[in-house]
Protein backbone atom coordinates (compact mmCIF):
# COMPACT_ATOMS: atom_id res chain seq x y z
CA UNK A 1 0.00 0.00 0.00
CA UNK A 2 2.67 2.72 -1.22
CA UNK A 3 -0.12 4.68 -2.51
CA UNK A 4 -1.66 4.97 0.51
CA UNK A 5 1.19 6.19 2.41
CA UNK A 6 2.28 8.25 -0.03
CA UNK A 7 -0.77 10.08 -0.12
CA UNK A 8 -1.10 10.16 3.71
CA UNK A 9 2.46 11.30 3.84
CA UNK A 10 1.73 14.36 2.78
CA UNK A 11 -0.56 15.77 5.34
CA UNK A 12 1.60 14.86 8.07
CA UNK A 13 3.70 17.67 10.20
CA UNK A 14 6.93 18.79 9.39
CA UNK A 15 8.90 19.04 11.79
CA UNK A 16 9.19 22.72 12.14
CA UNK A 17 5.21 23.34 12.58
CA UNK A 18 5.60 22.80 16.27
CA UNK A 19 8.46 24.76 16.14
CA UNK A 20 6.47 27.69 14.78
CA UNK A 21 3.73 27.95 17.05
CA UNK A 22 5.43 27.10 19.61
CA UNK A 23 7.67 30.20 19.34
CA UNK A 24 4.51 32.02 18.62
CA UNK A 25 2.79 31.10 22.03
CA UNK A 26 5.93 32.12 23.90
CA UNK A 27 6.68 35.61 22.48
CA UNK A 28 3.84 36.99 24.65
CA UNK A 29 5.49 35.71 27.86
CA UNK A 30 9.32 35.90 27.19
CA UNK A 31 9.32 39.45 24.85
CA UNK A 32 5.55 41.10 26.77
CA UNK A 33 6.98 43.87 24.37
CA UNK A 34 5.55 42.21 21.30
CA UNK A 35 2.59 40.53 22.79
CA UNK A 36 0.20 43.61 20.79
CA UNK A 37 2.18 42.80 17.79
CA UNK A 38 1.25 39.38 17.46
CA UNK A 39 -2.29 39.74 18.43
CA UNK A 40 -2.21 42.24 15.24
CA UNK A 41 -0.37 39.08 13.29
CA UNK A 42 -2.34 36.46 14.32
CA UNK A 43 -5.36 38.47 13.58
CA UNK A 44 -4.14 39.62 9.68
CA UNK A 45 -2.54 36.04 9.48
CA UNK A 46 -6.29 34.06 10.31
CA UNK A 47 -7.07 36.63 7.27
CA UNK A 48 -5.12 35.93 5.08
CA UNK A 49 -5.49 32.23 5.24
CA UNK A 50 -8.66 32.79 4.93
CA UNK A 51 -7.97 34.15 1.47
CA UNK A 52 -5.68 31.97 0.61
CA UNK A 53 -8.84 29.09 0.80
CA UNK A 54 -10.32 30.89 -1.96
CA UNK A 55 -7.32 32.54 -4.06
CA UNK A 56 -4.34 29.21 -3.41
CA UNK A 57 -6.94 26.44 -3.65
CA UNK A 58 -9.82 27.69 -5.27
CA UNK A 59 -8.54 29.76 -7.74
CA UNK A 60 -10.77 33.02 -6.79
CA UNK A 61 -9.21 36.62 -6.68
CA UNK A 62 -10.53 38.92 -4.77
CA UNK A 63 -10.00 42.19 -4.21
CA UNK A 64 -12.99 42.55 -1.55
CA UNK A 65 -11.99 40.53 1.18
CA UNK A 66 -12.13 43.08 3.88
CA UNK A 67 -16.08 42.92 3.26
CA UNK A 68 -16.29 39.99 5.20
CA UNK A 69 -13.83 41.13 7.95
CA UNK A 70 -15.21 44.04 8.41
CA UNK A 71 -18.75 42.83 8.82
CA UNK A 72 -17.23 40.19 11.13
CA UNK A 73 -15.48 43.39 13.36
CA UNK A 74 -19.21 45.66 13.47
CA UNK A 75 -21.27 42.01 14.15
CA UNK A 76 -19.03 41.28 16.98
CA UNK A 77 -19.02 45.23 18.05
CA UNK A 78 -22.93 45.42 17.65
CA UNK A 79 -23.46 42.06 19.51
CA UNK A 80 -21.30 43.49 22.62
CA UNK A 81 -23.11 46.48 22.72
CA UNK A 82 -26.61 45.39 22.53
CA UNK A 83 -26.73 41.67 23.51
CA UNK A 84 -23.96 40.22 25.40
CA UNK A 85 -20.55 41.51 26.27
CA UNK A 86 -19.47 37.37 25.87
CA UNK A 87 -16.50 37.53 23.64
CA UNK A 88 -16.95 33.55 22.44
CA UNK A 89 -20.66 34.19 21.89
CA UNK A 90 -19.98 37.20 20.01
CA UNK A 91 -16.99 35.16 17.66
CA UNK A 92 -19.59 32.78 17.00
CA UNK A 93 -22.36 34.78 15.74
CA UNK A 94 -19.28 37.07 13.87
CA UNK A 95 -18.62 33.80 12.24
CA UNK A 96 -22.12 32.75 10.94
CA UNK A 97 -22.76 36.55 9.82
CA UNK A 98 -19.76 36.46 7.58
CA UNK A 99 -20.44 32.91 6.57
CA UNK A 100 -23.87 34.01 5.45
CA UNK A 101 -22.26 37.02 3.66
CA UNK A 102 -19.88 34.50 2.00
CA UNK A 103 -22.77 32.31 1.25
CA UNK A 104 -25.02 35.07 -0.48
CA UNK A 105 -21.55 36.70 -2.22
CA UNK A 106 -20.21 33.28 -3.84
CA UNK A 107 -23.25 33.25 -6.29
CA UNK A 108 -21.12 36.87 -7.79
CA UNK A 109 -18.43 34.77 -8.61
CA UNK A 110 -19.11 31.21 -10.10
CA UNK A 111 -19.13 32.83 -13.76
CA UNK A 112 -16.59 35.26 -15.00
CA UNK A 113 -13.43 35.62 -15.55
CA UNK A 114 -10.46 36.89 -13.35
CA UNK A 115 -10.66 40.74 -14.11
CA UNK A 116 -14.59 40.53 -13.57
CA UNK A 117 -14.45 38.81 -10.16
CA UNK A 118 -11.74 41.39 -9.10
CA UNK A 119 -14.73 43.87 -9.96
CA UNK A 120 -16.85 42.26 -8.41
CA UNK A 121 -15.34 41.37 -4.79
CA UNK A 122 -14.03 44.72 -4.08
CA UNK A 123 -17.79 46.60 -5.31
CA UNK A 124 -19.47 44.13 -2.63
CA UNK A 125 -16.62 45.43 -0.21
CA UNK A 126 -17.57 49.39 -1.06
CA UNK A 127 -21.07 48.72 -1.09
CA UNK A 128 -20.79 47.43 2.62
CA UNK A 129 -18.02 50.60 3.43
CA UNK A 130 -20.99 52.60 2.27
CA UNK A 131 -23.78 50.91 4.13
CA UNK A 132 -21.03 51.09 7.51
CA UNK A 133 -21.45 54.48 6.81
CA UNK A 134 -24.84 55.88 5.99
CA UNK A 135 -26.72 53.62 8.45
CA UNK A 136 -25.35 55.90 11.58
CA UNK A 137 -28.21 54.84 13.84
CA UNK A 138 -26.53 51.38 13.72
CA UNK A 139 -23.08 51.88 12.96
CA UNK A 140 -21.84 55.20 14.48
CA UNK A 141 -21.34 56.42 10.85
CA UNK A 142 -17.87 57.45 10.48
CA UNK A 143 -17.35 57.55 14.15
CA UNK A 144 -17.90 53.91 14.35
CA UNK A 145 -18.41 52.01 17.40
CA UNK A 146 -15.96 52.86 20.70
CA UNK A 147 -15.87 51.97 24.32
CA UNK A 148 -16.77 48.46 23.89
CA UNK A 149 -15.75 46.21 27.36
CA UNK A 150 -15.57 42.54 26.41
CA UNK A 151 -16.18 40.38 29.73
CA UNK A 152 -12.95 38.20 30.35
CA UNK A 153 -12.04 35.21 28.01
CA UNK A 154 -13.14 31.99 28.90
CA UNK A 155 -14.77 33.41 31.57
CA UNK A 156 -11.19 34.15 34.12
CA UNK A 157 -9.00 36.09 31.83
CA UNK A 158 -9.64 40.20 31.83
CA UNK A 159 -8.17 42.26 28.56
CA UNK A 160 -5.65 44.14 29.80
CA UNK A 161 -3.51 47.03 27.82
CA UNK A 162 -0.12 44.67 27.44
CA UNK A 163 -2.09 42.59 25.41
CA UNK A 164 -1.22 39.67 26.30
CA UNK A 165 -4.47 38.70 26.95
CA UNK A 166 -5.46 39.57 23.76
CA UNK A 167 -2.53 38.02 22.16
CA UNK A 168 -3.49 34.58 23.40
CA UNK A 169 -6.78 34.80 22.25
CA UNK A 170 -5.87 35.59 18.83
CA UNK A 171 -3.67 32.80 18.67
CA UNK A 172 -5.67 30.39 20.42
CA UNK A 173 -8.92 30.91 17.62
CA UNK A 174 -5.75 30.94 15.09
CA UNK A 175 -4.44 27.87 15.89
CA UNK A 176 -7.92 26.26 15.87
CA UNK A 177 -9.29 27.36 12.48
CA UNK A 178 -5.71 27.27 10.48
CA UNK A 179 -6.13 23.33 11.88
CA UNK A 180 -9.87 23.26 10.42
CA UNK A 181 -8.19 24.74 7.06
CA UNK A 182 -5.19 22.55 7.22
CA UNK A 183 -7.83 19.36 7.48
CA UNK A 184 -10.20 21.19 5.29
CA UNK A 185 -7.30 21.43 2.11
CA UNK A 186 -5.97 17.91 2.88
CA UNK A 187 -8.99 16.44 2.48
CA UNK A 188 -10.80 14.99 -1.36
CA UNK A 189 -12.80 18.16 -1.04
CA UNK A 190 -9.68 20.04 -0.62
CA UNK A 191 -8.33 18.32 -3.64
CA UNK A 192 -11.18 18.88 -5.60
CA UNK A 193 -10.65 22.51 -5.20
CA UNK A 194 -7.41 22.57 -6.27
CA UNK A 195 -8.70 20.64 -9.57
CA UNK A 196 -10.94 23.48 -10.11
CA UNK A 197 -8.40 25.82 -9.74
CA UNK A 198 -6.09 24.00 -11.90
CA UNK A 199 -8.68 22.83 -15.15
CA UNK A 200 -12.12 24.04 -14.13
CA UNK A 201 -13.26 22.10 -17.72
CA UNK A 202 -12.15 18.85 -16.60
CA UNK A 203 -12.92 19.09 -13.38
CA UNK A 204 -16.27 19.12 -14.36
CA UNK A 205 -15.47 16.37 -16.77
CA UNK A 206 -14.66 14.01 -14.09
CA UNK A 207 -17.94 14.76 -11.82
CA UNK A 208 -17.15 17.33 -9.63
CA UNK A 209 -19.86 20.05 -9.30
CA UNK A 210 -17.69 22.42 -9.42
CA UNK A 211 -20.28 25.54 -8.44
CA UNK A 212 -21.52 23.53 -5.28
CA UNK A 213 -17.87 23.46 -4.25
CA UNK A 214 -17.02 27.00 -4.30
CA UNK A 215 -19.87 28.20 -3.16
CA UNK A 216 -18.98 25.83 -0.20
CA UNK A 217 -15.65 27.08 0.18
CA UNK A 218 -16.38 31.06 -0.65
CA UNK A 219 -18.66 30.74 2.82
CA UNK A 220 -16.17 28.95 4.87
CA UNK A 221 -13.46 31.70 4.08
CA UNK A 222 -15.69 34.43 4.53
CA UNK A 223 -16.86 32.82 8.30
CA UNK A 224 -13.45 32.39 8.84
CA UNK A 225 -12.59 36.29 7.52
CA UNK A 226 -15.41 37.51 9.76
CA UNK A 227 -13.83 34.97 12.91
CA UNK A 228 -10.50 37.62 11.76
CA UNK A 229 -13.01 40.61 12.21
CA UNK A 230 -14.08 39.84 15.29
CA UNK A 231 -11.31 39.04 16.83
CA UNK A 232 -9.92 42.83 15.80
CA UNK A 233 -12.69 44.51 17.26
CA UNK A 234 -13.07 42.38 20.76
CA UNK A 235 -8.98 43.09 21.48
CA UNK A 236 -8.86 46.55 20.22
CA UNK A 237 -12.34 47.47 21.75
CA UNK A 238 -13.80 48.79 19.21
CA UNK A 239 -15.13 48.84 15.22
CA UNK A 240 -14.69 51.33 12.48
CA UNK A 241 -15.06 52.55 8.87
CA UNK A 242 -11.48 51.22 8.82
CA UNK A 243 -12.05 47.40 8.64
CA UNK A 244 -13.95 47.68 5.61
CA UNK A 245 -11.64 50.22 3.50
CA UNK A 246 -9.62 48.51 -0.05
CA UNK A 247 -6.01 48.66 0.98
CA UNK A 248 -7.06 45.92 4.28
CA UNK A 249 -7.95 43.66 0.97
CA UNK A 250 -5.09 44.73 -1.08
CA UNK A 251 -2.64 44.30 2.16
CA UNK A 252 -3.69 41.05 2.42
CA UNK A 253 -2.90 40.32 -1.57
CA UNK A 254 0.51 42.01 -0.76
CA UNK A 255 1.01 39.15 2.05
CA UNK A 256 0.11 36.64 -0.05
CA UNK A 257 2.54 37.35 -2.37
CA UNK A 258 4.85 37.46 0.11
CA UNK A 259 4.46 34.50 1.32
CA UNK A 260 2.88 32.01 -1.33
CA UNK A 261 -0.50 31.36 -2.24
CA UNK A 262 -1.36 27.57 -2.03
CA UNK A 263 0.02 26.32 0.95
CA UNK A 264 -2.08 27.98 3.90
CA UNK A 265 1.31 28.75 5.91
CA UNK A 266 1.69 31.84 3.29
CA UNK A 267 -0.70 33.77 4.53
CA UNK A 268 1.05 33.49 7.99
CA UNK A 269 4.48 34.26 7.11
CA UNK A 270 3.36 37.06 4.53
CA UNK A 271 1.39 38.48 7.60
CA UNK A 272 4.45 38.20 9.98
CA UNK A 273 6.75 39.68 7.17
CA UNK A 274 4.73 41.98 6.42
CA UNK A 275 3.59 43.29 10.15
CA UNK A 276 7.52 43.28 11.01
CA UNK A 277 8.35 45.56 8.11
CA UNK A 278 5.69 47.80 8.61
CA UNK A 279 6.76 48.31 12.81
CA UNK A 280 10.63 48.10 11.39
CA UNK A 281 10.23 50.71 8.93
CA UNK A 282 7.54 52.79 10.52
CA UNK A 283 9.67 53.88 13.06
CA UNK A 284 12.83 54.02 11.11
CA UNK A 285 10.67 56.71 8.89
CA UNK A 286 7.35 57.55 9.45
CA UNK A 287 6.81 59.17 6.50
CA UNK A 288 8.56 57.00 4.05
CA UNK A 289 7.72 53.01 5.12
CA UNK A 290 5.64 52.48 2.54
CA UNK A 291 8.66 53.16 -0.06
CA UNK A 292 10.49 50.42 1.25
CA UNK A 293 7.89 47.96 1.61
CA UNK A 294 7.30 48.92 -2.01
CA UNK A 295 10.83 48.54 -2.97
CA UNK A 296 10.85 44.80 -1.30
CA UNK A 297 8.23 43.92 -2.70
CA UNK A 298 9.36 44.79 -6.68
CA UNK A 299 12.65 42.99 -5.41
CA UNK A 300 10.84 40.07 -4.34
CA UNK A 301 8.72 39.82 -7.20
CA UNK A 302 12.14 40.46 -9.66
CA UNK A 303 14.07 38.17 -7.81
CA UNK A 304 11.71 35.42 -7.26
CA UNK A 305 10.85 34.11 -3.14
CA UNK A 306 12.79 30.98 -3.52
CA UNK A 307 15.73 32.44 -4.66
CA UNK A 308 15.44 35.59 -2.36
CA UNK A 309 14.86 33.32 0.64
CA UNK A 310 17.60 30.94 -0.35
CA UNK A 311 21.12 33.27 -0.59
CA UNK A 312 23.07 29.60 -1.30
CA UNK A 313 22.03 29.91 -4.64
CA UNK A 314 23.35 33.28 -5.63
CA UNK A 315 26.74 32.06 -5.92
CA UNK A 316 25.52 29.29 -8.04
CA UNK A 317 25.91 29.96 -11.59
CA UNK A 318 22.64 31.03 -13.20
CA UNK A 319 21.76 28.94 -16.55
CA UNK B 1 -20.91 -11.22 -33.35
CA UNK B 2 -24.92 -12.19 -32.42
CA UNK B 3 -26.74 -8.85 -33.27
CA UNK B 4 -29.63 -9.16 -31.57
CA UNK B 5 -27.78 -9.52 -28.26
CA UNK B 6 -25.69 -6.60 -28.52
CA UNK B 7 -27.81 -4.34 -30.62
CA UNK B 8 -28.87 -2.97 -27.15
CA UNK B 9 -27.56 0.82 -27.67
CA UNK B 10 -26.09 2.12 -24.21
CA UNK B 11 -25.66 5.32 -25.75
CA UNK B 12 -28.37 7.12 -27.97
CA UNK B 13 -28.31 10.33 -30.42
CA UNK B 14 -31.73 10.80 -31.09
CA UNK B 15 -32.02 13.69 -33.63
CA UNK B 16 -30.04 15.77 -32.87
CA UNK B 17 -29.39 19.77 -33.88
CA UNK B 18 -27.47 22.22 -33.20
CA UNK B 19 -27.19 25.54 -34.28
CA UNK B 20 -24.84 28.81 -34.06
CA UNK B 21 -26.30 31.81 -35.14
CA UNK B 22 -26.58 30.40 -39.35
CA UNK B 23 -24.87 27.60 -39.32
CA UNK B 24 -25.83 24.02 -38.41
CA UNK B 25 -22.86 22.66 -36.81
CA UNK B 26 -24.65 19.27 -36.18
CA UNK B 27 -27.33 18.29 -38.43
CA UNK B 28 -30.34 15.62 -37.70
CA UNK B 29 -27.53 13.22 -36.10
CA UNK B 30 -28.90 10.06 -34.80
CA UNK B 31 -26.33 7.60 -33.62
CA UNK B 32 -26.54 4.10 -31.40
CA UNK B 33 -23.43 3.16 -29.40
CA UNK B 34 -24.12 -0.65 -28.49
CA UNK B 35 -22.76 -2.22 -25.45
CA UNK B 36 -19.48 -3.12 -25.08
CA UNK B 37 -18.77 -1.59 -28.71
CA UNK B 38 -15.57 -0.47 -30.05
CA UNK B 39 -17.43 2.34 -31.97
CA UNK B 40 -15.65 4.68 -34.38
CA UNK B 41 -16.34 8.15 -35.39
CA UNK B 42 -14.80 10.06 -38.07
CA UNK B 43 -14.88 12.33 -40.72
CA UNK B 44 -12.92 15.33 -42.29
CA UNK B 45 -11.63 18.46 -40.25
CA UNK B 46 -14.86 20.06 -39.33
CA UNK B 47 -17.66 17.60 -39.67
CA UNK B 48 -18.75 18.79 -36.48
CA UNK B 49 -17.17 15.95 -34.43
CA UNK B 50 -16.01 17.99 -31.52
CA UNK B 51 -19.45 19.45 -31.20
CA UNK B 52 -21.17 16.20 -31.30
CA UNK B 53 -18.71 15.05 -28.33
CA UNK B 54 -19.96 18.30 -26.63
CA UNK B 55 -23.58 17.92 -27.14
CA UNK B 56 -23.19 14.59 -25.68
CA UNK B 57 -21.40 15.23 -22.88
CA UNK B 58 -23.60 18.28 -21.93
CA UNK B 59 -21.34 21.02 -22.70
CA UNK B 60 -23.43 21.89 -24.96
CA UNK B 61 -27.03 22.10 -24.99
CA UNK B 62 -28.98 20.89 -28.33
CA UNK B 63 -30.95 23.35 -30.44
CA UNK B 64 -33.06 20.21 -31.00
CA UNK B 65 -32.87 16.48 -29.75
CA UNK B 66 -31.78 14.33 -27.26
CA UNK B 67 -29.66 12.36 -25.82
CA UNK B 68 -30.19 8.64 -23.86
CA UNK B 69 -27.98 7.25 -21.78
CA UNK B 70 -29.03 3.43 -20.85
CA UNK B 71 -32.89 4.24 -21.84
CA UNK B 72 -32.77 7.00 -19.36
CA UNK B 73 -32.99 11.09 -21.06
CA UNK B 74 -30.07 13.10 -20.08
CA UNK B 75 -30.50 15.51 -22.59
CA UNK B 76 -31.33 18.24 -19.70
CA UNK B 77 -28.35 17.02 -16.84
CA UNK B 78 -25.18 19.22 -16.67
CA UNK B 79 -21.91 17.44 -17.46
CA UNK B 80 -20.69 16.36 -14.03
CA UNK B 81 -24.72 14.51 -13.21
CA UNK B 82 -24.06 12.61 -17.11
CA UNK B 83 -20.55 11.62 -15.52
CA UNK B 84 -21.99 10.63 -12.18
CA UNK B 85 -23.95 8.02 -14.66
CA UNK B 86 -21.06 6.46 -16.14
CA UNK B 87 -21.00 9.08 -19.88
CA UNK B 88 -16.89 10.04 -19.68
CA UNK B 89 -14.84 11.54 -22.06
CA UNK B 90 -11.29 12.61 -22.88
CA UNK B 91 -9.66 15.15 -24.44
CA UNK B 92 -7.96 15.87 -27.45
CA UNK B 93 -5.62 18.15 -26.04
CA UNK B 94 -4.63 17.05 -22.08
CA UNK B 95 -7.14 18.54 -19.76
CA UNK B 96 -5.07 18.05 -16.84
CA UNK B 97 -4.71 19.16 -12.96
CA UNK B 98 -1.06 19.96 -13.61
CA UNK B 99 0.14 21.01 -10.35
CA UNK B 100 -0.88 17.91 -8.79
CA UNK B 101 0.71 14.41 -8.97
CA UNK B 102 -0.60 11.49 -10.94
CA UNK B 103 -1.19 9.61 -7.59
CA UNK B 104 -3.24 12.65 -6.31
CA UNK B 105 -4.94 13.29 -9.61
CA UNK B 106 -6.43 9.81 -9.45
CA UNK B 107 -7.34 9.69 -5.38
CA UNK B 108 -9.25 12.76 -6.20
CA UNK B 109 -11.30 11.40 -9.04
CA UNK B 110 -11.79 8.29 -7.56
CA UNK B 111 -13.09 9.84 -3.97
CA UNK B 112 -15.30 11.86 -6.01
CA UNK B 113 -16.46 8.77 -8.30
CA UNK B 114 -17.38 6.90 -4.93
CA UNK B 115 -19.62 9.50 -3.63
CA UNK B 116 -16.67 10.62 -1.03
CA UNK B 117 -15.75 14.14 -3.29
CA UNK B 118 -17.19 16.61 0.04
CA UNK B 119 -15.28 14.20 2.63
CA UNK B 120 -13.61 17.24 4.52
CA UNK B 121 -12.82 15.99 7.00
CA UNK B 122 -10.80 12.64 6.69
CA UNK B 123 -7.01 12.66 4.82
CA UNK B 124 -7.42 12.27 0.69
CA UNK B 125 -6.40 8.52 0.44
CA UNK B 126 -7.08 7.93 3.92
CA UNK B 127 -9.61 5.47 2.00
CA UNK B 128 -7.78 1.97 1.65
CA UNK B 129 -10.27 1.48 -1.06
CA UNK B 130 -9.41 4.57 -2.96
CA UNK B 131 -5.78 3.83 -2.82
CA UNK B 132 -5.60 0.37 -4.19
CA UNK B 133 -7.62 1.39 -7.13
CA UNK B 134 -5.14 4.47 -7.33
CA UNK B 135 -2.13 1.39 -7.44
CA UNK B 136 -4.48 -0.76 -10.40
CA UNK B 137 -4.77 2.29 -12.48
CA UNK B 138 -1.13 3.60 -11.94
CA UNK B 139 -0.02 0.34 -12.95
CA UNK B 140 -2.18 -0.47 -16.14
CA UNK B 141 -1.14 3.30 -17.38
CA UNK B 142 2.31 2.53 -17.14
CA UNK B 143 2.13 5.56 -14.72
CA UNK B 144 3.78 4.22 -11.29
CA UNK B 145 7.34 5.46 -11.70
CA UNK B 146 5.94 8.53 -12.05
CA UNK B 147 3.18 8.67 -9.79
CA UNK B 148 4.76 11.31 -7.41
CA UNK B 149 5.59 13.66 -10.21
CA UNK B 150 3.98 17.09 -10.53
CA UNK B 151 1.94 16.37 -13.89
CA UNK B 152 3.15 19.40 -15.65
CA UNK B 153 6.75 17.54 -15.53
CA UNK B 154 5.58 14.55 -16.84
CA UNK B 155 6.57 13.84 -20.71
CA UNK B 156 4.02 14.06 -23.40
CA UNK B 157 3.11 10.12 -23.56
CA UNK B 158 2.65 9.85 -20.21
CA UNK B 159 0.17 12.84 -19.82
CA UNK B 160 -1.35 11.58 -22.68
CA UNK B 161 -2.17 8.02 -20.54
CA UNK B 162 -3.04 9.98 -17.36
CA UNK B 163 -5.35 11.87 -19.51
CA UNK B 164 -7.14 8.27 -19.75
CA UNK B 165 -6.84 7.06 -16.92
CA UNK B 166 -8.28 9.96 -14.96
CA UNK B 167 -11.30 8.69 -16.99
CA UNK B 168 -11.30 5.37 -16.95
CA UNK B 169 -10.95 6.60 -13.37
CA UNK B 170 -14.26 7.34 -13.19
CA UNK B 171 -15.85 4.21 -13.60
CA UNK B 172 -17.27 4.70 -17.10
CA UNK B 173 -20.16 2.91 -18.88
CA UNK B 174 -19.81 5.14 -21.76
CA UNK B 175 -15.90 6.04 -22.67
CA UNK B 176 -15.68 8.75 -25.13
CA UNK B 177 -11.80 9.06 -26.83
CA UNK B 178 -11.12 12.38 -28.57
CA UNK B 179 -8.04 11.49 -30.48
CA UNK B 180 -6.04 9.52 -27.94
CA UNK B 181 -2.69 9.11 -29.74
CA UNK B 182 -2.89 12.46 -31.45
CA UNK B 183 0.69 14.13 -30.72
CA UNK B 184 2.38 11.53 -29.56
CA UNK B 185 5.26 10.85 -30.88
CA UNK B 186 6.27 7.58 -32.08
CA UNK B 187 8.27 6.19 -29.14
CA UNK B 188 5.43 6.59 -26.82
CA UNK B 189 2.95 6.07 -29.18
CA UNK B 190 3.31 1.57 -28.40
CA UNK B 191 2.68 1.77 -24.77
CA UNK B 192 -0.34 3.95 -25.39
CA UNK B 193 -1.86 2.01 -28.50
CA UNK B 194 -1.34 -1.16 -26.20
CA UNK B 195 -3.31 0.47 -23.14
CA UNK B 196 -6.32 1.65 -25.67
CA UNK B 197 -6.27 -1.91 -27.22
CA UNK B 198 -6.77 -3.24 -23.27
CA UNK B 199 -9.67 -1.33 -22.11
CA UNK B 200 -12.20 -3.33 -19.96
CA UNK B 201 -14.65 -5.05 -22.77
CA UNK B 202 -17.59 -4.00 -20.76
CA UNK B 203 -17.05 -0.20 -21.53
CA UNK B 204 -17.98 0.85 -24.37
CA UNK B 205 -16.25 2.83 -26.20
CA UNK B 206 -16.81 5.75 -28.56
CA UNK B 207 -13.83 6.45 -30.62
CA UNK B 208 -13.08 9.92 -32.50
CA UNK B 209 -9.63 9.43 -34.42
CA UNK B 210 -7.86 10.79 -37.44
CA UNK B 211 -5.33 7.92 -37.47
CA UNK B 212 -6.66 5.19 -39.73
CA UNK B 213 -4.63 3.06 -39.12
CA UNK B 214 -5.97 2.71 -35.16
CA UNK B 215 -9.47 2.85 -35.98
CA UNK B 216 -9.20 -0.04 -38.34
CA UNK B 217 -7.33 -1.92 -35.74
CA UNK B 218 -9.70 -0.81 -32.89
CA UNK B 219 -13.25 -0.14 -34.08
CA UNK B 220 -15.82 -2.48 -34.98
CA UNK B 221 -18.51 -0.23 -35.71
CA UNK B 222 -17.70 2.87 -37.82
CA UNK B 223 -19.84 6.50 -38.21
CA UNK B 224 -18.84 8.85 -41.07
CA UNK B 225 -19.64 12.46 -40.58
CA UNK B 226 -19.68 14.74 -42.85
CA UNK B 227 -21.06 18.52 -42.60
CA UNK B 228 -22.33 18.10 -39.25
CA UNK B 229 -24.46 15.18 -40.24
CA UNK B 230 -24.23 11.64 -40.46
CA UNK B 231 -22.67 10.39 -43.70
CA UNK B 232 -23.29 6.39 -43.56
CA UNK B 233 -22.22 3.65 -40.64
CA UNK B 234 -22.16 0.19 -40.72
CA UNK B 235 -18.45 -2.06 -40.41
CA UNK B 236 -14.81 -0.98 -41.13
CA UNK B 237 -15.11 -3.30 -43.90
CA UNK B 238 -18.24 -1.76 -45.40
CA UNK B 239 -16.85 1.52 -44.67
CA UNK B 240 -13.78 0.72 -46.06
CA UNK B 241 -15.39 -0.19 -49.54
CA UNK B 242 -18.00 2.54 -49.59
CA UNK B 243 -17.00 4.70 -52.63
CA UNK B 244 -18.91 7.41 -51.33
CA UNK B 245 -16.80 7.70 -48.18
CA UNK B 246 -13.70 7.34 -50.50
CA UNK B 247 -14.59 10.46 -52.30
CA UNK B 248 -15.53 12.47 -49.38
CA UNK B 249 -13.84 11.45 -46.81
CA UNK B 250 -10.32 10.45 -48.47
CA UNK B 251 -10.82 12.85 -51.01
CA UNK B 252 -10.79 15.43 -48.32
CA UNK B 253 -7.66 14.08 -46.90
CA UNK B 254 -5.68 13.72 -50.17
CA UNK B 255 -7.01 17.71 -50.66
CA UNK B 256 -5.24 18.62 -47.60
CA UNK B 257 -1.98 16.85 -48.07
Amino acid sequence: MQAQQTLIRSNRFRPWEPVLWLAALAIPVLLPHYALIVNEIAIVALFAVSLDLVLGYAGIVSLGHAAFFGLGAYTAALFCKHVSPDPHLGLLVAIAASALLGLAASFTVLRGSDLTRLMVTLGVALILLELANKLDWLTGGTDGIQGLVFSPVLGLFEFELTGRVASYYSLGVLLILFFVARRLVNSPFGATLQAIRDNRLRAMAVGIPVHARLVSIYTVAGGMAGAAGALFTQTSGFASLDVFEFHRSADLMLMLVVGGTGWLYGGVVGAIVFKLMQDALSSITPQYWTFWLGLFLVVLVLVGRDRLFKPWTWIRRGR
Amino acid sequence: MSDAADSVPVLSARGLIKKFGGITATNNVTLDVRRGARHALIGPNGAGKTTLINLLTGVLTPTEGRVVLQGEDISGLAPHERVRRGLVRTFQINQLFVSMTPLETLALVISQQRGRGATFWKPLGGDAEVARRCEELLAQFHLSEVMNQRTEYLAYGKRRLLEIAIALACEPRVLLLDEPVAGVPAGEREELLQTVAALPADVSVLLIEHDMDLVFSFADRMTVLVNGGVLTEGSPEEIAANEEVKAVYLGHEVAHG
